[in-house]
């Protein structure tokens, strides 16, 4: 596409406005928005301000953890503050955060219009907050918060429920439906709004990575929905899916909630690769190495996620057989996994390298997250994940996974398109301090807990055996780091939308890509008309 | 441009009803795993469960060149103010062999409570070798206050049992089922 036919058409764009595009005012504008734009800030916003919320919490479960003894909060609060934090984490900031990237950026990369059903975008975000209203009420409840982690076990759930389970319930089924009217979205607008030209091999692997990932969600969410549906009915109904006296089993639980847990995970990490893939390439000046290579690791990825939940049970007493098999499985997915490390890795290699924060933070990515990964490998040997297993081990594993591994790849895309977003650039400088504040704080936070895990400290606990008291205030002092530097990624979003040097149509040299032969900030409609892909 | 808005319109329509579909798949293949997990832990065996309809003696005879130890466990779920215990902790049978054993049970409590025990045997592989033949298990115990009762189980261990196991442990979990329907 040439510039000047980028020029007509900006200028069609603006003459169409004026006739037909009656943005409303104040908050009536974000209310009934079918913008895909809107809604990806809607949905952005929404997953910083969970974050921050999840967050507190983390402040609080480490301010407890700062010494032992009980200081600051009893035992069952504290239960109810490592389970919200990880229904807050997982279904508030990581899950909303990427459905915002998907779309804000979606439409512009494949040269579409907008979302294929903006209709059902506005709804799949409006319900959220009240997802979360209901989850966090229950803090104020007689009863309290849910207090039987996130993972939510039966009997934990529903015999010994305190009283909560309906709340968490109801919440989880409005948070399920908005997560795969959100997946049914993408996948209507990848498959019905690709600009002419553009095959299936030639989308960008963020494209594809979302791809991917809607489908995960489509798959796996309505049995999430059922399992807490047996969860309702077994706590206020009387009926006995996961009770032994009528004839249940509470193992059975946890097979079911696991083969919606496994491919949840991957829900969280899939786009990351998509962002990463985007980035990496940009600053090396360098096509994606392997690109096809790429799309069929993620998607053996997204198969094989469906045949190994069970590595999560190791524990519960399964014959030799199955363990075995389980534990193959998931050594498998190193494979793939490898492929897309060392694609990455490649890409860089003899590129002309420049290290502007996106490009910080998807380098951290990349070595962090294959620390998560190899953690993984050691907790899926099955022989050593009996000592490993509801360690701090599990703890430090799945952190490296979620926070340097989706989390920072979340702050890559942020810094990436954030010119984009708002038209202006932002503060090179305070980012960079939020990079190196974070990427400090949160190995001191995380990586000890490897120790205390090998040395047998339990999770999900208030208080600890006086040995694991030095880890533990190290791990402390890094999370209050790590919470205090995310403000400093407040504080440059909103300077950088307030004002600041105007960003050009393509601020980075090196990046590809639709989204960039758009005028910066992108104008509320791009891409009435397709572009050509040649 | 209207004419391809339409088309447009009817291919996201298709679409959109074939991942609805597929929602709703999946919705019941989550509930399809309940079923489908009991007939895998029957025909593997895992799990520990047993039989919970009685079983009919089938075994070729009794092999008198092994013994297997049996032994009995008792719990009280939560709650439930009852006394229950096995009254033999541990006899040795041999593969083929009928025995019968009983349990002791007395609701200690001053109202009256319907009780329902739950078998599992450990290891897991051997349950679908340990056969009830008649178990106080296959039905609900409603006692009085204060009342007392023995009660009888009648096994017989498959001689098919693999070789490598030679003890099997059958605990009884008791459950308060009081108000709930026989099911």
């Amino acid at each position: 596409m040439t510039t000047e036919n980028i020029a007509t058409e900006q200028s069609d764009h603006d003459s169409h406005d004026e006739h037909h595009d009656h943005k409303m005012t104040g908050v009536k504008r974000w209310l009934y928005t079918t913008n895909h734009k809107d809604i990806g800030t809607l949905y952005l916003w929404f997953s910083f301000i969970m974050l921050l919320t999840g967050g507190a919490l983390a402040m609080v479960i480490r301010a407890e953890l700062f010494q032992p003894g009980l200081q600051i909060v009893e035992p069952d609060f504290f239960n109810q503050l490592t389970t919200v934090h990880g229904l807050i984490m997982v279904f508030g900031a990581i899950m909303p955060a990427f459905t915002g990237f998907a779309n804000w950026m979606l439409p512009m990369m494949i040269g579409a219009p907008d979302m294929a059903l903006p209709r059902m975008n506005n709804w799949s975000f409006w319900i959220l907050p009240f997802a979360f209203g209901i989850l966090l009420s229950s803090f104020f409840m007689e009863s309290g918060a849910p207090n039987f982690g996130w993972t939510f076990y039966a009997p934990l759930s529903t015999t010994f429920s305190n009283g909560s389970t309906a709340f968490f319930v109801f919440a989880v089924h409005i948070m399920g439906i908005s997560s795969i009217m959100g997946a049914i979205n993408i996948v209507v607008t990848i498959m019905n709004l690709r600009a002419p030209g553009m095959t299936y091999m030639k989308m960008p692997l963020f494209v594809w990575t979302f791809f991917i990932t809607a489908y995960l969600l489509i798959a796996v969410m309505p049995v999430l929905a059922g399992v807490v549906t047996m969860v309702l009915t077994d706590t206020y109904f009387g009926t006995s899916f996961f009770d032994a006296a009528g004839g249940g089993d509470p193992v059975m639980f946890q097979h079911i909630f696991w083969f919606f847990g496994h491919p949840e995970v991957y829900i969280m990490i899939l786009p990351a690769f998509g962002i990463v893939s985007t980035i990496i390439p940009a600053f090396s000046r360098k096509k994606l190495f392997g690109y096809a290579s790429m799309v069929y690791a993620t998607s053996s990825i997204a198969l094989l996620s469906f045949i190994v939940w069970a590595h999560h049970m190791f524990t519960t007493g399964m014959p030799l057989f199955g363990e075995l098999f389980f534990m193959y499985c998931t050594m498998l997915i190193a494979v793939p996994t490898g492929v897309k490390v060392f694609n990455w890795v490649a890409t860089m290699w003899r590129g002309s390298l420049t290290f502007e924060t996106p490009m910080l933070f998807s380098i951290a990515f990349v070595i962090l997250f294959t620390i998560g990964g190899f953690s993984g490998l050691m907790l899926a040997m099955t022989p050593v994940d009996f000592q490993y297993h509801d360690t701090y081990f599990v703890v430090a594993h799945f952190h490296y996974v979620l926070v340097t591994g989706s989390l920072f790849s979340i702050y890559a895309g942020a810094y990436y398109w954030l010119p984009k977003w708002t038209g202006h650039m932002y503060s090179d400088a305070l980012s960079k301090w939020h990079f190196w504040c974070s990427l400090i704080s949160v190995n001191l936070l995380f990586f000890p807990m490897h120790f205390l895990g090998l040395a047998g400290m339990p999770r999900r606990i208030p208080d600890y055996a006086l040995q694991f008291a030095d880890f533990n205030k190290w791990v402390s002092i890094g999370g209050f780091a790590f919470g205090l530097s995310q403000l400093i990624f407040l504080v440059v979003v909103i300077k950088c939308i307030r004002g600041g040097e105007k960003a050009a149509a393509k601020p980075w040299d090196g990046a590809e890509g639709l989204e960039w032969e758009v005028a910066s900030p992108a104008p509320y409609h791009t891409f009435s008309t397709p572009p050509k892909i040649d | 441009m209207i004419e391809q808005k339409a088309e447009n319109t009817k291919k996201n329509k298709t679409v959109l009803t074939k991942l609805i579909l597929i929602v709703f798949g999946m919705f019941g293949f989550g509930f399809a795993l309940v079923p489908l997990y009991d007939v895998f832990c029957d025909i593997t065996g895992l799990n520990g469960k047993t039989n919970e309809t009685a079983a009919s003696y089938s075994a070729s005879g009794v092999d008198t060149s092994r013994t297997v130890n049996v032994q009995f466990i008792s719990r009280m779920s939560q709650g439930i103010p009852w006394k229950f215990e096995p009254i033999q902790r541990e006899i040795t049978v041999h593969p083929g062999e009928v025995k019968f054993v009983t349990f002791y049970a007395k609701n200690e409590s001053d109202r009256a409570i319907v009780g329902q025990a739950v078998p599992s045997v450990s290891p897991g592989l051997a349950a679908a070798y340990f056969q009830k033949i008649e178990c106080f298990c296959f039905t609900q115990q409603p006692l009085k206050s204060n009342e007392e009762v023995e009660m009888g189980l009648q096994f017989y261990v498959d001689p098919e049992l693999p070789e490598d196991i030679s003890t099997v442990t059958l605990s009884y979990t008791l459950y308060d089922v009081t108000g709930k329907v026989d099911s």
